[in-house]
């Protein structure tokens, strides 16, 4: 089994996205597609999925040249796609996803026993037992529906099987299913390309990695014979220099103290405080109510017991608009659905936050408004044509600065951060980090909760770790183990509160 | 053609399409062309565009409002009963227009702290108020408002030419597009219909918003009962049936979306405009009102298609 794609181009208009692309790919592996936001990764696997067709080049499978004109022709030539925006209907049941547009049927009736019996034990196969075939797909958690598409894919016959950034929203032990399930595939003989922009999980888990720059292939590497460096060189044409740009700051005189907080339902009895120019990290597993802190502190979800102080007097928060009155600011972890106005431009979203700040008796300074924009693109180097271009054409890491330049129109006491880099490619990410570092040598508290472990390690002073809303450790960063933190996320260390500094 | 002209001409479509249809008109009929007659599409167009400016807001939100017409009815039956019993002219009319804001309000309330979906809170007011509106006037058409003042505000001229009700059109024209381009409430009323979710986690009290765009709603509603009444010189409490349809029409024909977040309020002058200057031309060269119905929908299709097309 060979997948190969030679010389393949693409434009959308006058935009040239893909240049003479080659890429290949064996039964039994799992190969990397790497690449910075724009390099053209989607678009490429979005040819071979059938989703658009190549201005030229040719696609063979097994030597044999195959035409792939629509989805159905990827699905006849073996080919599935797993998307990051899961694809099920919600309010249909596992078994009715999984065989939607070829219900086994009788003279139009659906043939409902044979169809949970095959349900049953197509998701059996992946060990995905536990997964009720009856139960509506949308209370499924995350991972249970990625297994289900995976299902979907495989009743399907695939035997190319690309997952666009599978584990965004998985938690530590879903990730591990979903690996060990990988590598069963791996072992029957599919072959997976996977898409991801995190380093540890591709060196981890995959065999091969090709590498894409400016729509242009730059290269191939067997996983064993590369490292981290290369890789980023290969990805953004030079050295990033350091990966977590360090940070020389002393923490000042405590801004936010939190003492017991609860929101009554997934966190209970949180402690902490947050000095000036520190920042303090949330470690935990999804669901381990890391951003629920974060909403119960900035008004958006209710407080139900304990008590928080902003730079020594109490604050009592009941939306957020009155968190922000106080001087804290929250860069929020969904940017599309929470974070930007996508449809708005660019100096719309900048200033959604302040722009009382240039407006009189309710009217816009326009002028003032744009002076201030142009001021921050060119702080926070937002790459973007134009200030009235729509967010949505910028990449994910331009639009993350968009989302943290609305923050710091005005400076914040507090910076709130759920997920600061997701979605966001090595070299925006490093840029993010650098913002992060300027705002604590500013004074600015953080509190920065993450999901990539050695973002919390190398960005935090010090790091707070849930495991089911409760606070089981509060660690110095410095001489920390990703273990040590896994440890009490999964709540194996104990119940106990752990604190190394105070 | 650049992607920003292509946007810029997307966005005349509207004011192209009218210059289109009445050029057309202009050959097809001689008395089309007249100042006469232009003063007196403007002045037919102008209460369904007052309805529709409001309607813009709340379209832009990503709502609806069905109850316009109600509120149209019920505040110019208000009216009509206060002057029947000798309030000041000048005064009823401000309470009336108040009446609509406050009706608005009730709409605004009820869809963001009840949190009950804008087609279902306004079905029911439009019924409601509908009912209260027949129940106010017994059923039967409000007469006698013997004031010069409260007929000059339907029917009067301003210089001998230009018909008062277009003044306000005009005016109120200005007024939403000051609001919407240069103010912070305008800049909040898109980012709300754009995202909601993050407006308010942006600092922005979508609630207060929302409250206030149906209260302009019903405030617009209102003057255009007024106009209405005055040019009547009568209150009916079955008038403004079917107004929302015109409102929307002319708000959808102007390039708004109706998923909010998307549109001006030069669009819909031109949508409303555009209405008028169709219905005026074929009773001009006398089509059927049979056909002109048919006409009317087949043109708001192919606009929204052609808008469609526009966009790919």
């Amino acid at each position: 089994m060979k997948v190969s794609m030679r010389g393949i181009c693409k434009a959308f208009g006058p935009v040239r996205v893909l240049e003479n692309v080659d890429f290949s790919l064996h039964g039994g592996e799992i190969h990397a597609l790497m690449g910075e936001n724009g390099a053209g990764k989607s678009t490429l696997m979005k040819i071979l999925s059938g989703v658009y067709q190549p201005d030229s080049g040719s696609v063979e499978v097994d030597g044999q040249a195959v035409a792939i004109r629509s989805t159905r022709d990827a699905e006849a030539a073996g080919i599935a796609i797993i998307h990051q925006e899961l694809n099920l209907i919600p309010q249909l049941s596992v078994m009715e996803n999984l065989f939607l547009g070829r219900e086994p049927s009788r003279f139009g009736v659906i043939q409902r026993a044979a169809m949970r019996q095959q349900a049953r034990a197509q998701l059996d196969a992946l060990g995905a037992s536990q997964i009720d075939v009856d139960a509506e797909a949308g209370s499924l958690s995350i991972g249970q529906q990625q297994m289900v598409e995976i299902a979907k894919a495989l009743a399907m016959d695939a035997r190319v099987l690309i997952m666009d950034e599978p584990t965004a929203a998985l938690s530590a032990r879903e990730i591990d299913t979903l690996f060990a399930l990988m590598r069963g595939l791996k072992a029957r003989g599919v072959a997976i390309v996977y898409v991801s922009h995190r380093m540890e999980e591709i060196f981890h888990i995959c065999d091969k990695i090709s590498v894409l720059r400016d729509g242009c292939f730059v290269g191939e590497r067997v996983i064993a014979d590369t490292g981290f460096d290369e890789v980023v060189k290969l990805m953004v044409g030079r050295e990033i220099g350091d990966r977590f740009p360090g940070r020389d700051v002393l923490p000042g005189a405590v801004r936010l103290a939190v003492r017991g907080l609860s929101d009554g339902r997934h966190i209970d009895g949180i402690s902490f405080e947050a000095r000036a120019g520190e920042v303090l990290g949330i470690a935990g597993l999804m669901g381990a109510g890391r951003s629920e802190i974060l909403n119960t502190l900035f008004g958006i979800n209710r407080r139900t017991a304990g008590e928080v102080w902003l730079d020594g007097a109490p604050l009592d928060v009941r939306s957020p608009a009155a968190a922000i009155a106080a001087g804290l600011a929250f860069v929020t972890e969904d940017r599309k659905s929470q974070g930007l106005v996508l449809g708005m431009s660019v100096r719309e979203n900048a200033t959604l936050v302040h722009l009382d700040s240039y407006a009189r008796l309710g009217v816009v300074n326009q002028a003032a408004e744009q002076a201030a924009v142009a001021q921050q693109i060119s702080q926070l180097r937002i790459r973007t044509r134009d200030a009235e271009l729509d967010v949505k054409s910028l990449s994910g890491g331009n639009q993350q600065k968009v989302v943290f330049a609305k923050w710091l129109a005005k400076p914040p006491k507090v910076l709130l951060l759920d997920e600061p880099t997701r979605g966001v490619d090595v070299g925006g990410k490093a840029e993010i980090y650098h913002i992060i570092n300027q705002l604590a040598a500013a004074g600015v508290a953080i509190v920065m909760v993450s999901s990539e472990l050695p973002e919390v390690m190398a960005m935090s002073n010090r790091i707070l770790v849930l495991h089911e809303g409760r606070q089981t450790a509060l660690f110095d960063a410095a001489n920390l183990s990703q273990e040590d933190i896994m440890a009490a996320a999964t709540g194996t260390a104990g119940h106990d509160t752990r604190t190394t500094q105070d | 053609m650049t992607a920003q002209q292509k946007a810029t001409l997307q966005k005349l479509g509207p004011f192209i399409a009218l210059l289109v249809v009445s050029g057309a008109l202009a050959i097809m009929s001689p008395d089309f062309l007249t100042v006469g007659n232009l003063m007196n599409v403007m002045r037919q167009v102008s209460i369904n565009a007052l309805i529709a400016f409001g309607m813009t807001l709340v379209i832009l939100l990503g709502g609806i409002d069905l109850s316009v017409g109600s509120i149209l009815a019920l505040s110019s039956v208000c009216i009509a009963l206060m002057i029947q019993s000798g309030l000041d002219p000048v005064l009823a009319t401000l309470l009336g227009i108040g009446a609509g804001a406050g009706m608005g309000f009730a709409n605004g309330w009820i869809i963001s702290k009840g949190k009950v979906a804008p087609f279902i809170a306004t079905l029911a007011s439009m019924t409601i108020l509908r009912g209260l509106s027949l129940v106010f006037s017994g059923g039967s058409p409000i007469t006698g408002l013997d004031s010069d003042f409260f007929q000059m505000l339907g029917g009067g001229y301003v210089a001998g030419l230009v018909p008062v009700p277009v003044v306000w059109m005009l005016l109120m024209f200005a007024g939403f597009w000051f609001l919407l381009k240069q103010t912070v409430f305008g800049r909040h009323v898109y980012a709300t219909g754009g995202n909601e979710e993050a407006s308010r986690l942006s600092g922005v009290k979508v609630d207060r918003v929302k409250i206030w765009v149906y209260t302009l709603s019903g405030a617009m509603s209102a003057m255009a009962g007024v106009v209405l009444t005055s040019r009547l010189n009568s209150a009916q409490p079955t008038a403004g049936t079917g107004y929302e349809l015109d409102a929307i029409a002319a708000v959808v024909l102007g390039g708004t979306s109706l998923t909010g977040g998307r549109g001006w309020i030069f669009g819909t002058l031109m949508g409303a405009l555009l209405i008028g200057v169709l219905n005026n031309g074929l009773n001009l060269l006398g089509v059927s009102s049979f056909y002109q119905q048919v006409i009317k929908g087949a043109v708001i299709l192919l606009a929204v298609l052609l808008d469609r097309a526009g966009k790919k």
